[in-house]
């Protein structure tokens, strides 16, 4: 059973959300999605400043086993991203949820916070797919 | 649920991720098919392989019927216990499946073939073997661990008695030996030194163990791929199959053309396309960008298609994607890989791509 922690929020396409303090958010990959995917060799990030609308191809996390697009869960502005994962990939596979986020987002339409899953939402999407 | 090694519960313990291959349930990975893949490289990985068909020919006629049955000639097997690497073709010059034979005794051979052709090999084997006088022995009693790696040997040697062990220390690559109920050949699929070891099924488990014990790690199929590309060796159904040659799948050196009275299965629609200029090339890759190559990815050259790759990974060793692919006989030193959405420029190069862990290229 992969890990899902109570404090997210979550999409069906697998990615997470965090609330920080400031409003803005951080992103990444689930630790259902790394495991599906395997050991991650390349990590493709948006650029800083784009403009991104909710469901948004906007990274590529590209395992051993298969490249895959990264949707943007929320519309609004990226604001930072880990550039540490170009060098560590791998880190997306061992803390999926902390040292592994790929970017981060100020959201411009605060409503849409609303449409994502809760923890016990997402359980029930990835235990479909087991 | 598919067909289970006696291993399978012993992956289950290890936290091995599953899936099917071939119609087997095999360990994928056992957390990193990465750290698995520089293990194998750098000390001693085992690999479950039990999945693989082992087939005994056994009878008066075994040599005559290998002779004809298969692209490379089994005359070259002078000395007992030396193995030799063929293609089993039919009658277009198809790859039926590659394959590993052994001489054992001059009435008995031992051939190793895949696990997903197994139905169709001895179908075929059945079908051309009923005009000799022989027997195809399935040897499902049986199940096999490759132990890969610079000091996979040293690890097995040291479970083993005096004797055997003299004479493992002794033993040449692509040979084999018999130590008590065991057949051990210096074999494998990874580019690496080590053994093939087919073992009596009932003892596997034990055995296995007692190779965790020595420090061998165990590896899963996800690095048996990335190490079997790094090393330059094809994988039956990818990269080659009843539709190709082994002229068009960088298995020309495996056929025997000497001598020439010897009619293998095959031999003349080989002869006719060996002439045929069109008859497409088999390279390797290696991708300067990022990204990885990846099999039916499609091959560019001057705004023309001319091929695709036939199976790719990204090499640990190299810390870049690399690649096997089909093209025409005309494209030489670079061409162009589509891959979403992009085309990204790929070197054309002979395989292998690795050589004792080092690029070589």
């Amino acid at each position: 059973m992969s890990n899902i922690p109570a404090n997210l929020r979550y999409t069906k396409s697998h990615e997470w959300v965090e609330r920080l303090d400031d409003g803005t958010h951080k992103i990444g990959i689930t630790d259902h999605a790394q495991d599906l995917l395997g050991d991650m060799v390349y990590i493709e990030v948006p650029e800083i400043g784009r403009q991104v609308k909710a469901g948004e191809e906007c990274a590529v996390v590209e395992s051993v086993k298969a490249a895959s697009d990264v949707y943007c869960p929320l519309s609004g502005e990226i604001i930072d991203v880990n550039t540490a994962l170009d060098s560590h990939p791998e880190t997306v596979n061992k803390d999926p949820y902390g040292e592994g986020w790929i970017f981060q987002l100020r959201p411009s339409d605060a409503d849409e916070w609303n449409n994502l899953l809760d923890a016990e939402a997402y359980a029930g999407v990835a235990a479909e797919e087991d | 649920m598919g067909k289970k090694t006696p291993l399978f519960d012993e992956h289950g313990r290890l936290g091995a991720k599953i899936v099917d291959f071939g119609g087997w349930d095999m360990p994928l990975h056992y957390g990193s098919q990465i750290e698995e893949h520089n293990i194998v490289r750098n000390d001693a990985g085992m690999f479950d392989v039990s999945h693989m068909t082992v087939v005994d020919v056994v009878g008066g006629q075994a040599r005559r019927f290998l002779s004809h049955l298969l692209a490379n000639d089994i005359q070259r097997l002078k000395q007992k216990g030396k193995a030799l690497y063929s293609c089993m073709l039919n009658e277009q010059a198809g790859i039926i499946d590659d394959l590993i034979a052994f001489y054992i005794e001059d009435d008995h051979y031992r051939l190793v073939v895949n696990a997903a052709t197994r139905d169709k090999d001895i179908d075929w084997m059945t079908r051309l073997g009923s005009n000799y006088d022989i027997r195809i022995d399935e040897r499902d009693d049986v199940a096999m661990i490759a132990v890969q790696g610079p000091h996979a040997r040293d690890k097995v040697h040291r479970l083993m008695d005096e004797s055997q062990r003299h004479a493992l220390e002794k033993l040449v690559p692509f040979h084999s030996l018999n130590p008590g109920d065991m057949f051990i050949s210096r074999t494998g699929y990874t580019g690496e030194d080590g053994y093939e070891i087919i073992l009596p099924a009932a003892k596997t488990v034990e055995f296995w163990r007692a190779l965790l014990q020595e420090g061998v790690k165990p590896a899963g199929l996800g690095a048996r791929d990335t190490l079997r590309l790094e090393a330059g060796l094809n994988l039956y159904g990818t990269d080659m199959d009843e539709t190709t040659t082994p002229l068009e799948s960088g298995l020309g050196w495996t056929i025997a053309w000497e001598p020439v009275e010897r009619e293998f299965m095959g031999r003349a629609s080989l002869e006719a396309k060996s002439m045929d200029s069109a008859t497409k090339r088999f390279v390797g890759l290696i991708l300067n960008d990022r990204g990885v190559l990846r099999s039916h990815q499609r091959i560019i050259k001057d705004n023309r298609e001319v091929g695709e790759v036939t199976s790719g990974t990204f090499s640990p060793v190299l810390g870049k994607a690399i690649a096997f692919a089909r093209i025409a006989a005309d494209v030489e030193n670079d061409c162009l890989v589509e891959m979403r959405g992009r085309q990204l420029p790929a070197r054309i190069v002979k395989p292998p791509f690795v050589k004792h862990g080092k690029a070589c290229y």
